[in-house]
């Protein structure tokens, strides 16, 4: 026990945690079937199969789940769907997180002036209507995909970097930054190699929030037809298609709304459980 | 106290001031314009109708042209319904927008606080983790796929609500405002709960229950309010939610509110509407912050000294 480092006991109480673990474990489960999936069908999502127009769920044809109205097969659109999801998703937090982690660390060490300007700028998008300034954003930049995902990464870098600002503040106070600074260290070089690092906890915590929250986002979007379009899937998209045929058929809803409800879910239990194996003291 | 308030004032027009600079620029540096979609008109036809909405214009003469319109407390016409002033479509979909949102917030204030009290009451019973799995599902389950489900349920299949529309009366919100206030029962519950919890060891409870003066009163006068200061600080981002959910409520059950109209301005480049709801959630927003933060200030010196 007494050899282990903070970061293995802290695996050690998340892997204790049998929620976060059945939830990893799914969460894998669905980011294979998503990028591998797709392979084992000799066609692709965006393939039309004129002899199987809107057919139903038959575990024995060629298309398990059936197929849409242009007779594209549902399984493979959701999980083609779910690889544009899922990379926006997990890349988005990546940015969006890397960036506020950044901002917070350059802001907490470098205090004063520069520190309270930067702040409030953080402060003033904060005010801003989230949606809107997505959906302007979107708009702004012409649609797409590379568009959608600077939006969102635009508008949730602001909690990391408000965040990581505290830690990093407190932590330029400590003996081992002015020792490094003593030592002659560039201020660029202490908030690399110190700062950074020694909020790797929070980041970690937050940084999981981030992703079922840069997955919603997408999907919201996709839903309202600002997001990615068709012939592309997503599981928003996929969704608001199976909306506009639920009166007959609520199959095209259930599989994509089921799988991004099952990722949210597992999203936020590995969250929970992260915090949990962190931040003991939060509860 | 009022240093405090003029302050989250002052900082609240700074954030409008900035909201308004931004979202203009942003629209007008947006490709495709309001007038230039499919329609096959004569460039001088196209050039009249930019100059009667005043588009010919350098951008910074256009933006001092609608702040003074600001001024006057005019938003300009509207690009995409003619005839139509910003204001006349703001007034007509507002109502329905106020509705279901103020409705959707009273509804999960007080449900989310009455589960998160049964949670941390009943701690770890089997009443707690159903109370958990709701909240739990009302987080990850989006809105917009519990909305549709909820239409399949109770309106197609029950028959108890109409579908979608607002010709059905009161009828007619029910689901809209149930749907919309779900993510908030959820966060609402779940910070009830762990502060209800945290507030229970503290000090100046036991010393209540210690005189003796029963347990509805220990939690009622005592624990709740304490418990009460981090959902009321969360008022603030539930107001946010409330207006993103509205988007897609409206869109969902096809409401004729505000949320619609911003939806369809935005994708049609109407530039006058796209400013005038823009302006209204971010002023709404703020303004909710501000009174979240007096508020808190009002109950918590904490907040007020910090």
């Amino acid at each position: 026990m007494a050899d282990l480092s903070p970061l293995a006991l802290q695996l050690r109480r998340f892997r204790a945690n049998r929620l976060a673990m059945v939830s990893l474990g799914l969460l894998t489960c669905i980011i294979f079937a998503c990028f591998f999936g797709p392979y084992a069908f000799p066609f692709s999502g965006e393939d039309a199969d004129f002899d199987y127009i809107s057919a139903r769920i038959d575990l024995f044809s060629p298309h398990p789940f059936g197929t849409d109205e242009f007779g594209r097969d549902l399984l493979v659109r959701v999980l083609e769907g779910g690889q544009v999801s899922l990379t926006i998703g997990f890349l988005g937090a990546l940015v969006a997180g890397g960036i506020g982690v950044l901002y917070g660390a350059v802001a907490g060490y470098a205090g004063g002036r520069a520190d309270s300007l930067m702040m409030r700028a953080v402060e003033i998008l904060y005010g801003f209507p989230y949606v809107i300034l997505v959906i302007l954003l979107s708009l702004l930049l012409g649609g797409g995909n590379v568009a959608l995902f600077a939006a969102i990464v635009f508008t949730l870098w602001l909690t990391p970097a408000v965040i990581v600002r505290a830690q990093a503040q407190s932590l330029a106070k400590r003996e081992f930054i002015e020792a490094a600074r003593a030592g002659g260290m560039t201020p660029r070089q202490i908030v690399l190699e110190h700062i950074v690092p020694n909020c790797a906890g929070v980041v970690i915590v937050y940084g999981s929030l981030l992703v079922p929250e840069v997955i919603l986002a997408e999907s919201f979007l996709s839903f309202l037809g600002i997001g990615i379009k068709e012939p592309q899937a997503s599981w928003g998209n996929l969704i608001q298609a199976g909306v506009s045929e639920m009166e007959t058929d609520l199959r095209l809803l259930l599989l994509p709304g089921g799988l991004l409800a099952a990722t949210l879910f597992c999203l936020n239990f590995i969250a929970d459980g992260l915090r949990d194996a962190f931040d003991p003291n939060d509860r | 106290m009022l240093r405090f308030v003029l302050k989250r004032t002052g900082d609240g027009l700074l954030t409008l001031a900035a909201l308004v600079t931004l979202t203009f620029f942003a629209l007008r540096l947006a490709p495709g314009g309001p007038f230039s979609r499919n329609r096959k008109i004569s460039p001088e036809v196209q050039a009249n109708i930019e100059a009667a909405f005043h588009l010919d214009e350098p951008v910074i003469q256009q933006f001092g042209r609608y702040l003074w319109g600001l001024a006057h407390l005019d938003l300009g016409p509207s690009t995409r319904f003619r005839d139509y002033s910003v204001s006349d479509l703001i007034a007509s979909g507002l109502p329905y927008s106020l509705t279901i949102g103020f409705w959707a917030v009273v509804v999960a204030t007080f449900v989310g606080i009455g589960f998160g009290l049964i949670g941390a009451l009943r701690r770890n019973s089997a009443t707690d983790y159903a109370v958990g799995v709701i909240a739990v599902t009302g987080i990850a389950v989006p809105i917009f796929v519990i909305g549709p489900l909820a239409q399949v349920v109770f309106a197609l299949n029950l028959n108890w609500v109409p579908v979608a529309g607002t010709d059905g009366g009161w009828r007619s919100l029910v689901l809209p405002i149930l749907v919309l206030s779900l993510p908030n029962i959820a966060y609402i519950s779940r910070l009830t709960r762990s502060a209800m919890i945290e507030t229970m060891r503290e000090n100046y409870v036991r010393t209540a229950r210690a005189k003796g003066i029963g347990p509805t009163r220990t939690i009622v006068h005592h624990a709740l309010t304490g418990a009460m200061l981090p959902v009321i600080a969360y008022l603030g981002p539930a107001t946010a939610a409330i207006i993103t959910g509205s988007i897609l409520i409206e869109t969902i059950f096809a409401v004729p509110g505000i949320g619609r109209f911003f939806v369809d301005a935005a994708l049609n480049r109407d530039y006058p509407l796209v400013m005038g709801i823009t302006l209204l959630y971010g002023g709404l927003l703020i303004a909710f912050n501000i009174a979240t933060d007096l508020l808190r200030g009002w109950m918590d010196p904490r907040v007020r000294h910090g």
